[in-house]
């Protein structure tokens, strides 16, 4: 009995003591991570759509929640003026989900750009939708409020040639994007005012 | 203890039981992350700090970990130091920490810590215990960068990421495939033992 009582307290302790310590480390690694998460993964979009600019958007960056989510925005400095704002959507492509980033000037709701951060679409075809900037130049100048649609739908986008349903998939992840933005404009204005420089 | 019979814990993890080549352990991330120098070369480094922190530890509070338990205790410890390794390579090298991937969290069930806990600091005192460790962490640490540093400069022609030959190189390519790996430790392996033959 005493036998069964001392390796439940050591290893009690041992446990306790090393989720003590993960816990200490996770919480001050914590920041750093995500940074280097949003530089890695989402930076070069983001630097890409919001060239120009003379801050740095990734440590320029805000948090809104809408709803249940949290959504993160990157403010562009522009002439002094922080004006524009890039954030991330979600469209369902060929073979999931396709990450989007869009960059929108919040004074006109122009486009800035548009970029794919992440997905899982065939190498290739789907893939273009990221690697080919014809495709993704096409978005710069309308308007985040236009009724995203590929060309073959009556809409206004060239479809990436050989993946229709990615580039669907773009458009309707735009769609989606614009109606979160529109829904939280208003906390975007204000909390983008606090970066002006 | 004295300082000759530490010298010679350490040394040991050079030559004598080099963990890939001598002992023939940890073999699966020195066949994965072996594909260019500086993957081989971060893995070992992770793998030193983890063998060094757990072999102390484990020394240190051998007395009170009772030996039918001893191995779910050694666990515990050497899980902790590989989520500290991969929560710092998150936070600070995660170009690295993105090409090591999965082999990181693998180190858990990597022999190497396991079996030196058991097999030396479970018997042995901390400062034995930490140059065992480090020996036998630089020795991986030496015998991957140097196998990554073949594979990189044969299979793509550059070291750690610069042109070695001219731009008429044609790599080999079979080198920095799955197979390549197999090839080249055979190779090693067999050219160390006939060295080590007296």
């Amino acid at each position: 009995m005493r036998d069964i009582i001392r390796m439940i307290v050591v290893l009690g302790v041992l446990g306790a003591v090393s989720g003590g310590g993960l816990a200490m480390v996770k919480s001050s690694t914590a920041a750093k991570i995500e940074y280097q998460q949003i530089k890695f993964v989402k930076g070069p979009a983001i630097k890409e759509i919001l060239n120009g600019c003379s801050n740095d958007p990734l440590v320029d960056r805000f948090k809104v929640m809408d709803g249940e989510m949290e959504r993160s925005f990157f403010v562009g400095v522009f002439n002094g003026k922080p004006t524009a704002v890039a954030f991330e959507g979600y469209g369902t492509g060929y073979k999931g989900q396709i990450g989007l980033m869009v960059g929108v000037d919040i004074e006109t709701d122009k486009m800035l750009g548009m970029g794919v951060t992440t997905h899982s679409e065939t190498p290739g075809l789907g893939s273009r939708a990221k690697d080919d900037p014809k495709f993704r130049a096409q978005f710069k100048g309308m308007s985040i409020n236009d009724p995203f649609k590929v060309k073959t739908d009556g809409g206004q986008v060239d479809a990436v040639s050989g993946a229709t349903i990615t580039s669907r998939g773009v458009c309707s992840g735009l769609v989606a994007t614009s109606e979160f933005y529109n829904r939280l404009k208003p906390q975007i204005v204000e909390q983008a005012k606090a970066f002006a420089k | 203890m004295s300082d000759t019979s530490l010298v010679k814990e350490f040394t040991k993890g050079l030559w004598k039981e080099i963990p890939p080549f001598r002992l023939v352990l940890g073999i699966c991330p020195t066949l994965a992350c072996s594909k260019a120098f500086n993957n081989g070369f971060g893995m070992g480094v992770a793998l030193t700090f983890v063998l060094v922190c757990s072999n102390i530890l484990v020394s240190a509070i051998r007395k009170y970990i009772p030996s039918k338990i001893r191995v779910p205790c050694f666990i515990v410890v050497v899980a902790t130091f590989v989520v500290i390794v991969e929560l710092v390579m998150q936070a600070y090298t995660y170009p690295l920490f993105l090409q090591l991937g999965i082999f990181i969290p693998l180190i858990v069930v990597n022999c190497i810590p396991l079996g030196r806990a058991e097999a030396f600091a479970y018997k042995n005192g901390v400062a034995a215990s930490a140059a065992d460790g480090l020996g036998l962490g630089i020795g991986y640490t030496l015998s991957l960068s140097f196998l990554g540093s073949l594979r990189e400069i044969f299979g793509v022609g550059t070291w750690n990421g610069i042109q070695i030959f001219g731009a008429d190189f044609q790599p080999f390519t079979f080198m920095v495939e799955a197979p390549g790996a197999f090839v080249c430790l055979g190779l090693l392996l067999g050219l160390m033992n006939l060295a080590g033959k007296k």
